[in-house]
């Protein structure tokens, strides 16, 4: 049995609110979490093999040539080297999220530097990392790479530049204008797990277990990376170690190994090394982008500008969307949105947590302080008077809009109004004290998933599909609404997750994994309650399920008692509609920051973090929370330390490793308030839910480089904020 | 080369390639993957181990270094069935997210609270002869060597601190 | 990973067969690091933890013994170094992780090769990994890099946090010679500037020891160790001051000063001392101690802000010290 639905309403019916298990929305404590803790939940690299061997994956040391050949008969002659795989299918770069086909292939021509050319194959990891490093590669180097991208002339697509009303005559026209330019430099995604495989061939059916979000399209671009059929592909990953964007598309590893493993017969596995981490998955495009904001007297916008220079590898569809929330996130009747696309010989560009809003709204947001202070309104302020009344470029209703909620319930908790408006008056010793703060927003999105649930025999349901837990919380959110729906306790609910053998779900990426996937096993829910209201002879809104009981009207029941001998199951499957454009959908917040700024030094501390998020039902009250913690922990790398940085004539990333490149650490990071707000966004989903995995960074770095300004009285626009942008602004 | 290690309390005899770190011996050789690689450089903390009870990175030591020593992983410290007061911490106060970084940080802070208990100061320890507290501060910047992108720093210390005053009542 | 042979070495006569190819291996730390990326290729390895080397001692003048296998953390909390000799113990928990330093060694932190980024990077020029190979932190990214006693083949700084603050406290290293001798060298001596030869870093041949290192008696003054970083913990130094200063009747009467992050070895600079001992503080004097310091410093573009920081952050530890 299959319930579908497909979105192009609202759904008002709220069912979850008729349910009286309890589940959804308590701080239930992860399913995975006592494996996770003990070291038994196997990853990618870690399910235990017969007869495996190890690849090493051999960077190509120059951004730009021709890979002509390489010392493959004194490699192969060292002890333990099984196999050199230098191979025309290899991939160049991982697919971009949702491709669902092989990206760029080929090992010859080299187009950044790390690069994959090569996979050294051996029967242990240390003979085959020396046998990698052993291999000598013949490039060529003719052309000179193109490494910087101001030096470039850009691509200028016209589907990305808009304009509405002229923005030169508002801008002419303002009491109060900003017009600056801003930069932020590349970030790496960095999950913890670096990108591995396991892959295994039996005949022509091929076995990948993975580090990978999105699984029935990482099956169609393996396959079509093979030259096989998707149906002769099965892809596992159960857990995934963070992947934050960078493990959307199947990645080069994957199919080194897949390749590798069918030459010898043999399962091979494939894991990459920090630094291929950094060089050959997806980095965010560094972005260069000019901000004009033209204001009334009381600082209502009356223009908004915000053209932006982004990059990416030759051949890459993929373009850093930086502008995606400018168009509906203030008021203001003259807009002008453009985008230009440098083509760089720099590692592939793709998406990175909150694609476009991460660095987009962070810069939109520093400009919104700038005119605050202009302007001498309070910021808080000023943005709730810019608050439109509909979306403003498509003129459409927000389907729910919580920002002013928002705004005001993180001023309070964090206790805003303490802060002093004008910059450099708070001293604790040599530490200049500032507060900033900015607004949050993300664009809501539903994606096509299925789940299946079965209820046993013995009353227990177990929940099917490919979905993964990038540590997210799927299994705990998929519990939840299954025990609220079915009436069940947690410990009576399986989740399987991570398996393409099972129905396809809608993938982990652009916080649309929990409300996509929950109300798959919401619609399939519903199927099994339809079919146990006809074995309880009553209406389906007549059954109360709890605690594994059905109760109608003063009958009660044992669930089990209800079911065939045989288990129930239902699919539930959720594809997206109309209702995406009839009305715009986000999820709003505000964050609000305190630092201490060395006066001697220049390095920022954050003392403190309030983030306040609305985003429809929550479901997970622990694990929301978490998101959000994390989001606004991105916020403090982006607004302090992280940047890839590219030597400006080999094209390399200097500090393509832990040690240099900062992403925060455990003292880098105060406590953090989190304020979930209470929403029901029926557009969005059955559920009322929305995504909430990457609301948390979406201009978390704004509040504390404005927070940086009110202490020191220095705009830093060259992100990080490290102590080296501060220092001239300091006083001797 | 032969070596015996005394892991979780029982004796292995790992006979491996010199270069082969004592990380790759857990992993590869000896079936424990609890101690995860997250560089393989001693830059991120996931293969935090304790030898002779002390922390350490196992990716930066030589397995052949370490016969007859005690080596002590994340799947000795509990399993899922009992999980130790660390662990269950963890799993209350959502110290983690994704879990891999979660072995390490939780080898790292179990040996961390013995350190304090044995009076050993850090950098943010204000009287370098007083016994050290255990507030955010001094938990945060004694579990820095270990990293979580998904930056469940705030819910680890919490862990760290709820786990700390359980074992002292 | 170069294969290599290994050898236990249990006592420092053992190692005198050490030749150019063979590498000595206590915590390993960072040459294991730089082995696993064939920066360093070691074809013999003297694993010398079994030595008995690991006590810290008291000395006949007063001073401590530290043994070249006592670990950075028995180091900073052993309770004499904590009292009588406080920067030392700042330095060692400024520095690394709790794992790491439960495991890197006072011999071989003070032998940890840079954090240069084309050191560590084999596809990349380096004179010092690759003598005639040229320099790529010249006009590449140098953010980290030296601007003090660096030369036009190598801006490489020494990243060890130790070591600075055994500079300002004098420091001896004890060393077994290949011949069986006992040297005794000030650490000062014990580090070579680049030069021509950036590949030399000490003056230790193959089959040199460090067994020790000697802390001379305690001495009166305030104790600071300021280290400067982008990250509040985790991170190698931009500039880090140690300093051990006293004043007598309103004049500086000590003023041992050295610096990390600033120089290819930990940097410690007389001219300075001499400048500042006499004279009562006060703001102009610092700034003509900074003046002194960095009258030959020298930036590369990325790490031109090292010496407006040095500057900075010498005037702070000098005015904390003095107050």
């Amino acid at each position: 049995m299959t319930r579908h639905m497909k979105m192009d309403n609202a759904d008002t019916r709220r069912r979850l609110d008729d349910m009286v298990q309890g589940a959804v929305g308590a701080p239930l404590d992860r399913p995975d979490g006592p494996l996770k803790v003990t070291g038994a939940a196997h990853y990618a690299a870690e399910q235990p093999t017969d007869a495996l061997c190890y690849g090493v994956l051999v960077r190509a040391p120059a951004a730009k040539g021709r890979l002509l050949n390489m010392s493959t008969n004194a490699v192969m002659a060292l002890p333990g080297v099984l196999a050199i795989v230098s191979d025309e299918r290899m991939l160049r770069n991982p697919a971009q999220g949702t491709a669902n086909e092989a990206p760029v292939q080929g090992v010859h021509e080299i187009a950044y530097f790390g690069q994959p050319v090569a996979l050294v194959v051996a029967e242990t990891f240390e003979q085959a990392r020396h046998a990698a490093q052993a291999l000598q590669l013949h490039i060529e180097t003719t052309d000179e790479a193109a490494l910087d991208p101001l030096a470039v002339e850009p691509e200028i697509p016209e589907d990305k530049q808009s304009s509405m009303g002229d923005l030169d005559a508002a801008m002419k026209n303002a009491v109060y204008r900003v017009d600056e330019t801003y930069t932020t430099p590349s970030h790496s995604s960095a999950p913890m797990e670096p990108h591995a495989s396991i892959a295994q061939w039996e005949g022509e059916q091929l076995t990948l277990r993975g580090s990978y979000q999105m699984l029935k399209y990482n099956r169609n671009e393996l396959a079509d990376s093979l030259g096989i059929e998707p149906k002769n592909v099965r892809i596992l990953a159960p857990y995934v170690g963070g992947g934050f964007g960078s493990k959307l598309g199947i990645a080069p590893e994957a199919v080194a190994a897949a390749l590798a493993a069918k030459k010898l017969s043999r399962p091979v596995s494939v894991a990459m090394t920090r630094p291929h981490v950094f060089e050959t998955t997806m980095r965010r495009s560094e972005t260069r982008q000019r901000v004009r904001l033209a204001a009334d007297a009381q600082g209502r916008l009356t223009g908004i500008g915000h053209e932006t220079l982004v990059s990416n590898l030759p051949g890459e569809r993929f373009a850093e969307p930086v502008t995606q929330a400018t168009a509906f996130m203030y008021r203001g009747e003259n807009r002008i949105i453009g985008q230009k696309i440098a083509r760089l010989n720099r590692t592939c560009a793709g998406s990175v947590r909150a694609p476009g809003e991460a660095v987009g709204v962070t810069i939109v947001e520093n400009a919104m302080d700038e005119l605050a202070e202009q302007a001498g309104i309070d910021p808080v302020e000023l943005r709730k008077r810019n608050i439109p009344e509909e979306d403003p470029t498509r003129q459409v209703p927000f389907s729910s809009h919580k920002l002013a909620e928002a705004l005001d319930a993180g001023a309070r908790g964090f206790g805003w109004e303490k802060r002093n408006a004008i910059p450099k008056q708070v001293r604790d010793g040599e530490w200049m004290i500032g507060m900033g703060m900015a607004s949050a927003f993300r664009v809501n999105m539903l994606k096509e998933a299925q789940a299946r649930v079965r209820l046993n025999a013995n009353g227990t349901a177990e929940i099917e599909s490919d979905q993964t837990d990038i540590g997210t919380g799927t299994y705990a959110i998929l519990t939840q609404i299954a025990c609220d729906m079915l009436g069940l306790a947690p410990e009576n609910v399986t989740v399987r997750l991570g398996d393409t053998d099972l129905p396809p779900g809608s993938g982990s990426g652009g916080s649309f994994g929990a409300a996509s996937n929950g109300t798959a096993v919401f619609l399939a829910c519903e199927e099994l309650r339809l079919q146990l209201a006809t074995a309880a002879g009553c209406a389906e809104p007549d059954l109360t399920l709890k605690d594994g009981k059905a109760i109608v009207g003063n009958r009660q029941v044992i669930i089990a008692e209800l079911l065939p001998s045989t288990a129930l199951e239902a699919t539930g499957h959720i594809e997206p509609g109309d209702a995406s454009s009839k009305v715009r959908q986000a999820t709003y917040g505000a964050y609000f920051a305190e630092v201490a700024v060395s006066a001697i030094t220049g390095e920022t501390r954050v003392r403190r973090m309030t983030g306040a998020f609305a985003a429809g039902r929550i479901l997970n009250a622990k694990t929301a929370r978490s998101q959000c913690l994390g989001g606004m922990v991105w916020g403090i790398g982006m607004a302090l330390t992280e940047a890839l940085e590219f030597d400006p004539r080999y094209g390399q990333i200097a500090n393509h490793d832990f040690a240099e490149y900062h992403i925060p650490v455990n003292a880098d990071v105060p406590q953090i308030d989190v304020i979930l707000l209470e929403e029901h966004d029926d557009w969005a989903n059955p559920l009322q839910a929305k995504g909430l995995g990457e609301l948390g960074i979406c201009g978390a770095g704004a509040a504390i480089t404005n927070a940086i300004y009110n202490a020191t009285g220095v705009r830093v626009r060259d992100y990080p904020a490290t102590l080296d942008k501060i220092l001239p602004g300091l006083e001797t | 080369m032969k070596t015996d290690l005394l892991i979780n309390g029982n004796r292995r005899t790992l006979d491996a390639d010199n270069r082969t770190s004592l990380l790759d011996a857990l992993r590869h050789h000896l079936g424990l993957t609890g101690a995860k690689k997250g560089c393989d450089h001693g830059q991120c903390g996931a293969c935090t181990v304790l030898i002779n009870g002390r922390r350490i990175n196992a990716c930066l030591t030589l397995a052949c270094m370490h016969d007859g020593d005690e080596i002590t992983t994340i799947e000795g410290l509990g399993s899922a069935e009992a999980l130790s007061p660390m662990q269950r911490a963890f799993v209350n106060h959502d110290g983690f997210q994704c879990g891999y970084c979660t072995p390490g940080q939780i080898c790292s802070a179990t040996a961390m609270l013995e350190e304090i208990e044995a009076g050993w100061p850090s950098h943010v320890t204000a009287d370098m002869t007083a016994k050290p507290s255990l507030d955010e501060h001094e938990i945060g910047e004694r579990m820095s060597g270990n990293l979580c992108r998904c930056a469940a720093y705030p819910n680890i210390v919490d862990a760290i601190r709820d786990a700390a005053w359980r074992d002292q009542e | 990973m170069k294969p290599f042979a290994y050898d236990r070495a249990t006592h420092p006569s053992d190692i005198a067969f050490a030749d150019a190819g063979a590498a000595i291996i206590a915590g390993g730390t960072n040459l294991l690091d730089l082995m696993k990326l064939e920066v360093m290729t070691p074809d013999r390895l003297f694993d010398i933890n079994r030595m008995d080397l690991s006590s810290i001692q008291q000395t006949e003048n007063g001073g401590l013994k530290v043994e070249t296998l006592v670990t950075n953390s028995d180091l900073a909390a052993d309770m004499r170094v904590r009292q009588h000799w406080p920067v030392l113990s700042r330095a060692l928990l400024a520095g690394a992780s709790g794992q790491l330093r439960n495991k890197a060694t006072t011999g071989g932190n003070l032998l940890q090769r840079t954090r240069c980024h084309y050191f560590y990077d084999t596809a990349m020029p380096c004179n010092k990994r690759e003598p005639g190979s040229g320099c790529g932190a010249m006009g590449g990214v140098n953010r980290i890099n030296a601007v003090l006693g660096t030369s036009d083949k190598c801006i490489a700084t020494h990243p060890s946090d130790m070591a600075v603050a055994l500079r300002a406290l004098g420091a001896t290293v004890e060393v077994r010679k290949k011949s069986g001798a006992v040297q005794s060298l000030p650490l000062g001596t014990l580090y070579v500037l680049p030069g021509d030869t950036p590949e030399r870093e000490t003056v230790l041949e193959a089959g040199d020891l460090i067994t020790a290192v000697c802390l001379p008696p305690p001495v009166k003054g305030r104790q600071i160790y300021r280290k400067v970083r982008d990250r509040a913990s985790y991170a190698f130094a931009l500039v880090s001051v140690a300093a051990v200063v006293e004043v007598v009747d309103g004049k500086i009467a000590r003023a041992d000063l050295a610096f990390g992050g600033l120089a290819p070895v930990p940097w410690r600079d007389g001219a300075v001392e001499e400048l500042l001992i006499g004279n009562a503080p006060s703001t102009s004097l610092f700034d003509a101690a900074a003046d002194q310091l960095l009258r030959t410093a020298k930036g590369h573009g990325g790490n031109d802000f090292k010496i407006p920081l040095a500057r900075r952050t010498l005037k702070a530890v000098l005015e904390e010290a003095t107050r």
